[in-house]
């Protein structure tokens, strides 16, 4: 239902997203690694002076069994204060929640009660398949010409991965969204400059060689994603490819600057074939063309054999390994997640090229086992993955688990799920509160953080 | 020129496009900001009204060319139900106009995001009441091409200077002096009036 005024949660510019209030709550995907019980959509309380600060206060589960939720969106945000589309009486109150196993779509309602979100429509695999052709749906962003899904693979589960669009008033499946893909085959992760008509989308596998986890043969023989897509947003037109060369693998989330006059965004490479090291790399309009360069490396750390995984007992290190990066509202400061060591790093990306460490804390990883202040159990296993900014940009929450099929390939034991919150110094610096370190309930295990109202990986912004 | 409220019923209705920040003005105070230039704003309001002005003229034009094979009340009873159909589909499925012109398009490009704005909006249906009373004010019936030409091109004149000077202020103010902030707050939704707006046109015509 439109409504009289703009969605209050909608700004016109990063600038001023940055001043909006405070969430109070985070929704949080959460998934049955067994695919025994249903996943769910739980609610967390993150207000400080509520009494049930940093607990589950609620939670949807969804009707099947087996859809490994994963990347999930708003139906609506600040995009929709854009000059060239306008739609700004649209609601931000729908959270669109795929499933990546199962490639199925599920509309939550969250306006009656936020505490008790609702599951008002289910779009099943076969309408899917009809009206776009695609599966294994990935990612969810609101923009330009409605809601944009992107999925890794075709309706059959082979290449091309691409992306389509879903109407924000009805969810109506509206189709395909590429009219030229060019060379693109597979698809990860996709975000956009809308100051500059500019899509960009990430590569991973197709599902045979993710559903069962991440295969050696294929990893060792470079043949994961490792290229960047630039497409002209307006036309749906593939229009650059940059192949990140043999050396980089799992080339993943991409993190475009907020500020829609920057031509310059973030995107993490997992791993390296040569020593195992992790990399940021970021891209940037050089002329007329778009160009990389790497900017971070981090590098693996030797590890005791023993205290490692099969995989990656032989090399006596532990890989970074960053699956997320994340990036603050006023473009100053990224987050990278590394699941493998267990560090989640801050750095000040002021300049795009030079970023600086400016904080780090440990918790999990393969080795050292890190734990939490307020964590009963004294060795905690997985690490940082999924990373979100509050729109302030004070507060960063965590949870620690990927992918139920790879994530037993690095902790073969399981993973205990939490979720953690960090506070951010005024000049950068993090540190866990000590207050929230949420022990993720048996039978799931926590994946992407969305927050009320929504965040740095939420919107995009037309204007400065 | 005897009757002066059809013009102004023109020059308001041009205002009211104007107000619409979907009609223009919020798309050059946009360029403006991502050029930081407020030369590129006055610029960019001249390809707006001259898109605006190329859809409106073209309605008015098979309007007037209608006038010359139908009788007045034929007349009247066919664009009142297009512009009823309209209002009844917006009323039900909302505004869903998806015009593919980005951020960096170019002065072609705004007119062409413009003329299609107001097209899918049914701008020039809005102004059809006006223009017949004024083909009717100078014949005793509807006026042969010859009249209502020069007659329509006028209204499209007087329409598209109010709406550009509405369009040409607002922006002035929400560049240089209010800022973003105020689409927060100000931007009421201009597609339910629209809606409104043309189902009040459409009954007007049946009933005149």
């Amino acid at each position: 239902m439109a409504t009289w005024r703009p969605d209050p949660s909608f700004y016109p510019s990063p600038r001023m997203a940055a001043k909006a209030p405070r969430e109070t709550l985070a929704y949080v995907a959460a998934f049955d690694p067994d695919r025994q019980r249903p996943d769910a959509i739980a609610v967390v309380d993150v207000a400080p002076a509520s009494p049930t600060y940093s607990q589950i206060v609620g939670q949807v589960e969804m009707p099947n069994v087996g859809d490994e939720l994963h990347h999930f969106g708003w139906n609506a945000c600040s995009s929709c204060l854009c000059p060239n589309a306008p739609h700004p009486h649209v609601e931000r109150r729908y959270l669109v929640v795929p499933g990546l196993r199962s490639s199925r779509l599920h509309i939550i309602d969250t306006k009656p009660d936020p505490r008790r979100p609702e599951i008002v429509r289910i779009i099943e695999p076969s309408e899917i398949a009809e009206r776009a052709n695609y599966s294994r749906l990935h990612t969810i962003h609101c923009g330009p010409e409605g809601i944009y899904v992107n999925a890794l693979a075709d309706r059959n589960g082979n290449a091309p991965g691409g992306i389509f669009l879903l109407d924000h008033d009805s969810f109506d499946v509206l189709g395909q969204w590429e009219l030229d893909r060019g060379p693109q085959k597979l698809a990860y992760d996709f975000w956009w400059h809308l100051g500059h008509d500019t899509m960009i989308t990430s590569e991973w596998g197709t599902p045979d060689t993710f559903e069962n986890g991440l295969v050696p043969e294929v990893l060792l023989g470079s043949k994961y994603g490792r290229r960047l897509h630039f497409w002209d947003l307006t036309k749906r037109k593939h229009v650059q490819e940059i192949d990140f060369g043999e050396e980089h693998q799992l080339v993943f989330e991409l993190r475009p600057a907020h500020d829609p006059t920057k031509a310059y965004g973030f995107v993490g490479c997992v791993i390296s074939l040569k020593d195992l090291s992790a990399s940021i790399w970021t891209w940037y309009r050089e002329g007329d063309k778009w160009a990389v360069k790497k900017v971070i490396e981090i590098p693996a750390e030797p590890a005791d054999p023993d205290l490692l995984p099969p995989v990656l007992k032989d090399f006596k290190a532990v890989a970074p390994l960053v699956t997320d990066i994340d990036l603050s509202m006023d473009d100053r400061f990224l987050y990278v997640s590394c699941w493998g060591t267990g560090d989640m790093i801050q750095y000040d990306v002021s300049d795009p090229f030079a970023p600086k460490e400016t904080g780090r804390v440990r918790i999990g990883g393969i080795a050292s086992r890190a734990s939490h202040p307020k964590a009963s159990n004294g060795a905690l296993n997985g690490g940082p993955q999924m990373v979100e900014i509050s729109r302030d940009g004070k507060r960063v929450y965590f949870t620690n688990s990927l992918y139920g099929a790879i994530d037993p390939q690095f902790y073969p034991e399981g993973i205990d799920g939490w979720m953690v919150k960090l506070d951010v110094g005024d000049n950068g610096g993090i540190g866990f509160d000590e207050n929230f370190f949420v022990d993720w309930p048996k039978g799931h295990r926590p994946h992407q953080v969305r927050l009320e109202g929504g965040d740095c990986s939420s919107d995009s912004y037309c204007y400065p | 020129m005897t009757n002066i409220w059809p013009w102004l019923s023109l020059a308001g209705l041009g205002a009211f496009h104007g107000v619409n920040p979907a009609m223009g003005w919020l798309f050059a105070v946009a360029l403006g900001l991502h050029r930081q230039s407020a030369r590129i704003v006055w610029l960019s309001l001249v390809p707006i009204a001259l898109g605006h002005a190329a859809s409106i003229a073209m309605v008015l034009l098979a309007v007037t060319a209608f006038g010359t094979i139908l009788d007045l009340p034929n007349l009247q009873l066919a664009a009142a139900s297009i512009i009823l159909a309209l209002a009844g589909y917006y009323a039900i499925f909302g505004h869903r106009h998806r015009a593919r012109v980005g951020l960096r398009t170019g002065m072609a490009g705004l007119a062409l995001w413009s003329f299609l704005m107001a097209t899918s909006h049914g701008a020039g249906l809005m102004l059809v009441p006006a223009v017949l009373s004024l083909c009717l004010t100078n014949e005793a019936g509807i006026a042969g091409m010859g009249n209502s030409l020069p007659i329509s091109l006028a209204a499209v004149g007087v329409h598209t200077g109010a709406m550009l000077a509405v369009i040409a202020v607002i922006a002035l103010i929400v560049f240089s002096r209010l800022g973003l902030g105020a689409l927060r707050s100000a931007w009421i939704n201009f597609d339910r009036l629209w809606t409104l707006a043309l189902g009040a046109t459409g009954i007007i015509l049946l009933i005149s």
